[in-house]
């Protein structure tokens, strides 16, 4: 089912007229309204009338989440504050997190965009959905939220967590659909399972889940697992939120939501835009946003964009899985996560220094964050408590700033490898390639 | 006597206190008492050796986390209830026990190490009750 057909099926030349009236229209807001782009577009030359056609995109500077950090929390909004209706935020380093901004009319085209998203997983208004995304801060459960509503489906606003009560619930409401993380799933999949649970009294049958890398292994077993069809769902705050693409019924990489979103692949290094079909880096210019529109901003994200007509009958690019990030970002349980930002723990801390190593695992379909940190000499007490007081601390600190539990191992000083380049501070042994 | 013991920190994986005892081995240091704290990630040896500062030299040369710590060791007989009548005597002038550990010897006597926060008091007053403390090597 296509939930708008008008811009989902458009022909493609139409669709590049509409990106730049959009384009043209965009430039002109933020040149007059953000001081940050106002000074990047004149250092480049560039007036809002140079911009005439989605060809002058690549002429256009960039947009980096440290631009986002610099211009925290609300430097890079176009619209005054009473026209902001809603506030979401992603964790960062101390207190600088990422912050995004939405008018009565962005809340209105994310609703579109994951209306359009949902319908691609069939979700009409016959649909009891049950969102399993955290609600709050995160995008990912009240994004969800809003869409479903707007197709009329029955909204269970469960937020994630509790497993107990959402087996329950797919149980006693008769859950059709459920969006979550895929780690979160396939731990539903194995509690239905392990509580005994009668699958055949369960009426799933759509998943919709993104938020974290996941691998074609994990849709099976997912599937197996709850008795649906799971589908891939992709967004980023920065953005709009999850919405930004979307698997259709065929399954070969998601839709992206162009006349919103206009995608470019370019190549991390030198910033060169890529040809279709080839590896780089995803960049997106929002269009249509008015709170906080960017201009081609810097996902990190990994991936390839195919153009090819899909059988589904959209004419939206599609875009690969992500295959990793350009960056050191780790995506654990659904939550960004930076070494830096462990390292700026450790640094606080006037009982530790910055010699350190993440190990990302799964363990029973949910990643596990271990962080090794070396016992220093000078802080090394021969006391059991005073050890086990600094590494609950560290663990706190740690857990409180990434918004995400982390076990602490003490380890000998000099056992983290230390190596004349890049330090090598992550070790991911989740298998997702 | 302050006896000055060696603690280190070492990290639950096999071979490592081989490694160390190893050490101590090869530049003639030898044990008189010893013990290990463990916990689930890690470990901390605490033994009486008989040169402190050249096994912490030579230690952390190999990079382990060594520490002399300050202890005291109680000589008494190998006998029942001596240890309690030790332990009395510190209880009742409120000295606390961070930990402890104890060896019994061929000579029939034995011997707890202790550590605690207040070992200049605890010295004073076992001797009080004249009880033989250990001496350093």
């Amino acid at each position: 089912m296509i939930w708008n057909e008008h811009h989902e099926c458009m022909d493609r030349q139409k669709l590049a007229e509409l990106q730049g009236e959009r384009l043209r229209d965009m430039v002109e807001r933020v040149y007059f309204n953000v001081p940050f782009y106002r000074t990047k577009l004149q250092e480049m030359g560039i007036e809002p009338g140079d911009i005439r056609s989605i060809d002058d995109l690549k002429t256009l500077p960039f947009t980096t989440k440290q631009d986002l950090r610099d211009n925290y929390p609300f430097g890079l909004f176009a619209v005054p504050q009473h026209d902001v209706v809603r506030l979401h935020a992603s964790s960062g380093t101390t207190g600088k997190s990422t912050v995004v901004g939405y008018t009565h009319n962005d809340i209105m085209m994310w609703s579109e965009v994951v209306a359009r998203s949902l319908s691609m997983a069939g979700i009409t208004r016959n649909d009891i959905i049950q969102v399993a995304y955290g609600y709050g801060l995160f995008t990912g459960g009240l994004g969800v939220h809003y869409g479903a509503e707007k197709i009329g489906a029955s909204v269970i606003p469960i937020s994630g967590g509790n497993t107990k009560k959402q087996l329950q619930l797919l149980e006693d409401f008769g859950s059709t659909a459920i969006a979550c993380t895929p780690s979160y799933a396939a731990y539903l999949g194995e509690a239905i399972v392990e509580e005994k649970l009668d699958r055949s009294k369960l009426k799933l049958r759509a998943g919709i889940f993104g938020a974290e890398p996941w691998t074609e292994e994990m849709r099976t077993q997912i599937q197996q697992l709850l008795g649906l069809k799971a589908y891939d769902i992709y967004g980023l705050s920065e953005v709009i939120g999850p919405g930004v693409s979307m698997e259709c019924a065929c399954q070969r990489g998601m839709h992206i939501f162009e006349d919103h979103f206009i995608p470019e692949i370019i190549d991390p290094e030198t910033c060169e835009v890529l040809p279709y079909g080839t590896l780089g880096e995803l960049v997106f210019t929002t269009v249509t946003k008015e709170a906080m529109p960017l201009l081609r901003y810097r996902t990190r994200d990994l991936t390839r964009l195919h153009a090819e007509i899909c059988d589904c009958g959209r004419t939206l690019v599609r875009m690969e899985k992500c295959v990793g990030r350009s960056d050191d970002m780790l995506i654990i349980r659904g939550v960004n996560v930076f070494p830096s930002q462990v390292e700026s723990v450790l640094l606080e801390m006037s009982e530790t220094k910055p010699h350190y190593l993440l190990v990302v695992d799964r363990e029973n379909n949910l990643d596990t964050l271990e962080i090794q940190v070396e016992v220093e000499e000078q802080f090394f007490s021969d006391e059991v408590k005073e050890l086990e007081g600094l590494r609950k601390r560290i663990s706190g600190n740690l857990t409180s700033l990434l918004g995400l539990h982390a076990s602490v191992r003490l380890v000998e000083p000099g056992t983290i490898e230390r190596s004349m380049g890049k330090a090598q501070r992550v070790v991911d042994k989740r298998k997702l390639k | 006597m302050i006896i000055r013991q060696l603690s280190v920190f070492l990290e639950n994986r096999a071979g490592r206190l081989t490694e160390l005892t190893g050490i101590l081995a090869d530049n003639g240091i030898s044990i008189s008492a010893f013990s290990i704290a463990d916990t689930t990630d890690f470990g901390i040896l605490r033994a009486v050796v008989s040169k402190p500062e050249l096994a912490e030299q030579v230690l952390k040369e190999r990079g382990f986390a060594v520490k002399i710590t300050d202890v005291i060791g109680i000589v008494m007989p190998n006998k029942p209830g001596a240890l309690h009548h030790a332990l009395q005597i510190l209880t009742d002038n409120g000295i606390s026990i961070e930990y402890m550990y104890a060896f019994a010897s061929a000579e029939a006597s034995a011997t707890a190490v202790i550590r605690t926060d207040t070992p200049k008091k605890a010295i004073e007053v076992l001797e009080l009750h004249e009880m033989e403390l250990l001496k350093a090597e």
